[in-house]
């Protein structure tokens, strides 16, 4: 009786075999980079909104500090949207007839809130606290990126968890002066290590990663 | 291995066998749960092994194994998929403009007031931007001291309620609500000529000063108008029983921080009736084993057992009727007279004779309370003990009544329906209340009403009263409107809405107003110009701030003591005595269509989602009736019990009987405000009406009954029968003298093992360690703490049907244990939530690590990792944690996402879920004193369970700080673990319970 399988047969099953280990693993990889690429965290991505805000505007080119309009970030949890009256405080002398800016006299004649696309979106389950983080030295820049270059608001970064956790974990890579946290053009120094390590000390900063941290 | 360790394990295994052996034979210190229990019944005790028992059946059929596994493999096949949904784009809205005190994400509270039968408790409500989450009490109010009943705590839910009432309609059709003032003015037009003979006013009672100056004005205006008032929850015998005593009405106030010896004649104080928060702490206060000498002594005369009648040191149960007899025996013993027509045994005589020499040996400082089911003459007796005692101006207070309006409630709506039968009403407002489901059935009231005119129901619900009324206006909940209402002493407080009317609901103040010159007045100018509030608004800014309005508590007043000894109540007719009681946790109705009422354990019972016909294990016996767990279609918690008729003065309502120990024999209990027909969804069909058979000449109880067996089945969800507690001691109790001889004595039979026998590395715990003491002494098992977990962690209502099943979600229950024989045992109530255990069984089994242990010792439930293996629950020796079968949680209806706490995730289907110590609040404070660069303060941060108790049996805080609170309680030798034999370290004890026992009638 002739042989079914040539001999060829014999490498074909070894190399398959072989190969499917990498082909299985190199899914996965592939899953866990497509997991972590901007098309699933929308990072990097400008949104559209209602109104074309500039941060850059407002914050590199006026020099309007992160406070004026998110002014509950030391306080709570949220940083705080502005409301429309805090538009308005400028805008009603400022560029008062500009079409661009009809949507915000509208909801401040007619009282209906402005309804912006959150960028900075956390899962639900997910219990983040602005004021504690600056409050410990954590700037603005630090997670949100160069607010202060981008004309349409992006997420700067990920905000998975390995993200949060590479600074909970080793918070003197991140931290700066309490002085600097809302300074914008903040650049690391070359020893932000040494620093870091004596804001840690001196801000009693604790590497907290328990789950309930975060999650409740 | 080391030799101590050696030792150590072979005096473990050693202790087991001995535990072994001595925990088969039951004596009569033995804990037990439920009757089936206590009669070692071989049948339950084989159901008791076989948790699952459902299960157990699936596995063996085949042809179900089969669908099983297909199903398993199609779950695992579909599980990572789940994960593969991208977030979608949120939008974010700010204000227009920003109210000024808010700080976005931080919440507000406001202080207000939610009345019941009149009296207000003070509360503080928490507002996430302006949307009211959570309530809780107000430390400055005499009648809350930061603490808060059931009721309160439920009242978010009741305002989120999609069942209520939404539009103001006119025989069905949605009117503008100047539609019904136009109706009013044409009405009253007609009624001016007559002075109003035929305008009659219907409401609950009154203790707003605002409510009565506004109702008196338009009797002023229309003098032949009359003003009815009809409120179950009131205390009409309490009324009677002040004027058979003092010739007028006059509230008594009483002072148990005062009170040595106390007797409840059939009074359930600590958790029902004016007064009671404040009551409970100033008993619990004095029950601290520690001050021995100080220890209060209780002595219970009941009927149906109450949480009041579990914390007395001596109990008796009595029929009902028996009560005044008792009260009567308690006079003649204090006076010296014989009297023996009271109709008790031996027995309960040498109970009263030593009652009576105690009560004697502590003149001044003892306290007698009638219940306010019992009727006005055992009221009177126990004014004359109190007086007799020299306890007025110590123990008890006289003042003058909270209402403004005290009257004869029965005898009130008695002369509306007879003036609406006689034809001489043409106008009815119904403010409040329920009327035609909850007047005695010998009113036909609903008959009466069908009489009059004109008629306008102002209530949360279309209900039973609002369909038989023309005009139905939906009313604006407390949380919503503008009032004022008086506390148990006398206090005001302003009642606040916390946000808009979400259905434009009227108040009571609107619809008076239409009676009068200016009817579209709103409830805020109308209170604020009852108290002349001027431009100047100082004082009342300090009011609204504080929720109390200082120096308006009543002073004592002058009374004049005649009682008249000879009345007394009529004998009731042989047979089996009805007793007819407010629910605990509906009341009368009004709170049915509550879903965190519905399933709250009952107390005592524990049934829930249900009222029952109530007996005696002996009576259920003569009956031939007994209940039994399911043993099929279900677990634990399906209680298999016989349907009844109950036969009553001609009148028969068909119910499920269940019986409780410690009832007395031959009378059953019946709880109202069941078998609702228009309460809501969940009220619809939830029990049977007690109140068809109750009339108006006895509305507490009354005679010659009787119970017939249908041959009828019908299933009732009892929790007692769920997480049994399978032989093992979870309660310690000892008496007073035990105690004091040998504190020690209370952890007899305790064995903890050495810290060295563990596989569990052993954690630091810097910083902070927080644990829980709960104090079994204190405890009185009012439920509020189960509610208020419930508000603060978003815990679903999952139904009866479930419950049956054993899947209730509390994160906390309160575990109740009996102790003696079955016809008055001594019962125990033991609130068990997460231990938060340092060697946690339930972490270690998690296969995703979805449980795992914080720095702080709290085991943390990671809910967006768990993917439900239900493992950790079954590692779990507390059977504290939750798994969420079907998806309980409410994600649609729009009105009940607004009242979610934002700070807890809500948990949808196959997560598990279990109390965190509420952690959101830990981190909260923890945030909170870092910016402040200082510690957390003992008691800066409540849980809210610990928030909610009256009777301060729960306090927790950090066990790495000597001086807190909890580890000075947990240095108490009471202090002992929870099946500490097991080596769990939990993070929650429990402090023994000690009774302060008469050494004369002994335990």
């Amino acid at each position: 009786m002739s042989q079914i399988f040539h001999r060829s047969a014999n490498t074909i099953a070894r190399v398959s075999i072989f190969g499917a280990v990498f082909f299985v693993a190199g899914l996965l990889g592939l899953l866990a980079e497509v997991n972590r690429s901007p098309w699933m965290t929308d990072a990097r991505t400008a949104r559209e909104q209602p109104i074309q805000f500039s941060h850059e505007r407002h914050v590199a080119g006026n020099g309007i500090d992160c406070r004026y309009c998110h002014t509950s970030v030391e306080d709570s949890s949220f940083a705080g949207i502005p409301p429309t009256k805090t538009c308005m405080n400028c805008h009603s002398e400022i560029f008062s007839n500009s079409p661009f800016l009809e949507p915000v006299r509208d909801s401040f004649r007619t009282g209906t809130s402005i309804q912006w696309t959150r960028v900075h979106d956390l899962p639900d389950f997910v219990y983040f606290n602005h004021s504690i983080h600056v409050n410990k030295g954590v700037g603005c820049t630090t997670c949100h990126g160069q607010v202060d270059r981008m004309p349409l608001m992006y997420q700067q970064n990920s905000l998975q968890m390995e993200w949060c956790l590479d600074c909970h974990r080793n918070p003197e890579k991140y931290v700066r002066p309490r002085s600097a946290v809302f300074s914008v053009d903040y650049q690391a120094p070359e020893d932000q290590e040494a620093l870091g390590q004596k804001l840690v000390a001196e801000y009693q900063i604790q590497k907290l990663t328990s789950c309930s941290t975060c999650h409740r | 291995m080391n030799s101590e360790l050696r030792r150590a394990l072979s005096r473990g295994i050693a202790g087991s066998e001995e535990r072994g052996q001595s925990s088969s034979p039951r004596t009569k210190d033995t804990f037990w749960r439920t009757l089936d229990e206590q009669a070692e019944d071989p049948a339950f005790q084989e159901h008791l092994y076989n948790e699952f028992p459902s299960e157990i059946e699936a596995i063996t059929d085949p042809v179900a194994r089969r669908s099983f596994l297909k199903l398993m493999g199609a779950s695992i096949a579909l599980a990572g998929v789940t994960a593969c949904t991208k977030q979608p784009a949120e939008k974010i809205v700010p204000y227009v403009k920003q109210p000024e005190e808010l700080i976005p994400g931080k919440p507000l509270f406001y202080a207000t007031a939610m009345t019941l039968g009149g009296v207000a408790t003070g509360l503080l409500v928490e507002s996430h931007e302006g949307r009211p989450t959570k309530i809780e009490g107000n430390p400055l109010h005499p009648g809350s001291r930061g603490a808060t009943d059931v009721f309160a705590q439920a009242a978010v839910l009741g305002l989120y309620d999609p069942d209520r009432a939404q539009t103001l309609t006119n025989i069905g059709d949605i009117r503008p609500w100047a539609a019904f003032i136009g109706a009013m003015r044409a009405a009253l037009t007609a009624q001016q000529a007559l002075k109003g003979a035929g305008l009659r006013i219907l409401t609950e009672s009154v203790s707003s000063p605002t409510l009565a100056a506004q109702i008196r004005d338009v009797l002023a205006r229309y003098p032949s108008a009359k003003w009815h008032q009809w409120d179950p929850a009131s205390r009409d015998n309490a009324r009677g029983g002040a004027k058979l005593a003092f010739g007028e009405y006059v509230e008594a106030r009483y002072d148990f921080s005062q009170a040595d010896v106390i007797l409840s004649l059939d009074a359930d104080f600590l958790s029902s009736g004016p007064g009671a928060l404040a009551y409970a702490r100033q008993f619990a206060a004095r029950r601290n084993p520690q001050d021995a000498e100080r220890m209060n002594r209780l002595y219970a005369l009941e009927s149906m057992p109450s949480s009041t009648g579990a914390k007395a040191d001596h109990r008796l149960p009595l029929k009902p009727s028996q009560i005044e007899g008792a009260a009567r025996a308690v006079v003649a013993g204090l006076r010296g007279s014989a009297g023996d027509d009271s109709g008790l045994g031996p027995a309960e005589q040498k109970w009263i004779t030593a009652l009576a020499k105690d009560l004697s040996a502590h003149r001044g400082r003892s306290l007698v309370i009638a219940g306010d089911q019992q009727p006005p003459a055992v009221h009177m007796l126990a004014h004359v003990i109190n007086q007799d005692l020299g306890n007025e101006g110590r123990t008890v207070v006289y003042t003058q009544t909270v209402e403004a309006e005290p009257t004869s409630q029965v005898e009130s709506l008695r002369a509306l329906v007879a003036d609406m039968n006689a034809g001489k009403v043409d106008v009815l407002l119904i403010l409040g209340g329920n009327p035609v489901y909850t007047a005695p059935v010998d009113l036909a009231f609903s008959a009466a009403l069908d009489k009059v005119q004109l008629r306008a129901h102002l209530s949360l619900y279309s209900d039973e009263t609002s369909q038989r009324c023309q005009w139905q206006i939906p009313e604006a909940h407390f949380l919503e409107s503008w009032s004022d209402a008086r506390a148990f002493d006398g206090t005001v407080s302003i009642v606040q809405p916390l946000i808009a009317p979400l259905y434009d609901g009227k108040s009571i103040h609107e619809v008076m107003a239409t009676l009068g010159d200016r009817p579209e007045r709103s409830a805020y100018e109308i209170v604020r110009d009852h108290w002349k509030i001027g431009k100047d608004d100082s004082a009342w800014r300090r009011w609204l701030h504080d929720g109390v309005m200082p120096n308006t508590a009543f002073g004592a007043k002058a009374v004049r003591f005649q009682p008249n000894l000879q009345h007394t109540t009529p004998r009731p007719e042989p047979g089996i005595e009805v007793s007819f009681r407010n629910d605990p946790s509906v009341l009368d109705g009004r709170f049915a269509n509550n879903g965190w009422l519905q399933e709250l354990p009952k107390p005592i019972t524990r049934l829930t989602w249900d009222n029952a016909v109530l007996v005696s294990p002996a009576t259920a016996a003569r009956l031939q009736s007994r209940e039994r767990p399911a043993t099929t279609g279900g677990e634990h918690g399906n209680i298999i019990s016989d349907v009844v008729d109950l036969k009553y003065r001609g009148r028969i309502v068909r119910g499920t009987m269940f019986t409780v120990a410690g009832h007395p024999d031959d009378c059953a209990t019946v709880h109202l405000g069941y078998g609702r027909t228009r309460g809501g969804h969940l009220a619809n069909g939830a029990g049977f009406n007690a109140s068809s058979i109750r009339t108006s000449d006895a509305l507490g109880f009354g005679g010659g009954a009787e119970i017939a067996l249908t041959g009828q089945k019908a299933s009732l969800a009892c929790v007692q029968y769920h997480h049994l507690m399978e032989g093992r001691g979870m309660v310690r109790a000892v008496t007073r003298e035990e105690y004091v001889n040998d504190p020690k004595s209370i952890r007899e039979g305790d064995e903890t093992p050495p810290r060295i026998i563990t596989l569990y590395p052993d954690m630091p715990y810097q910083g902070y360690k927080w644990g829980m003491a709960i104090d079994i002494n204190s405890c009185i098992g009012c439920n509020a703490c189960v509610v208020g977990c419930q508000a603060e962690n978003n815990i679903p209502v999952i139904g009866k049907d479930q419950v049956m099943r054993g899947r209730e979600m509390h994160w906390l229950r309160i575990d109740t244990y009996y102790r003696g024989a079955v016809d008055n045992p001594e019962t125990f109530f033991q609130p068990v939530p997460c231990m938060q255990c340092e060697n946690a069984p339930c972490e270690v089994v998690c296969p995703v690590g979805a449980t795992s242990h914080s720095a702080e010792g709290l085991n943390d439930m990671v809910y967006n990792r768990c993917v439900g293996t239900r493992y950790c629950s079954d590692n779990c020796p507390y059977k504290v944690r939750r798994f969420n079968f079907l998806l309980y949680q409410d994600w649609d209806t729009p009105s009940l996402k607004l009242g979610r706490n934002p700070d807890v995730t809500v948990r949808s289907r196959g997560v598990m879920e279990k109390c965190t110590y509420c952690v959101q609040r830990i981190n909260a404070a923890k945030i909170d004193s870092e910016k402040g660069n200082r510690a957390v303060k003992d008691g800066e941060i409540k849980t809210a369970c610990e928030q909610a108790c009256p009777a301060d049996a729960i306090v927790f805080g950090n066990l790495n700080d000597p001086s807190s609170r909890v580890s000075k309680l947990k240095a108490e030798v009471r202090n002992y673990e929870l099946l500490g034999e097991l080596n769990t370290r939990p993070r929650t004890t429990y402090l023994g319970a000690v009774r302060n026992v008469n050494p004369e009638l002994g335990e």
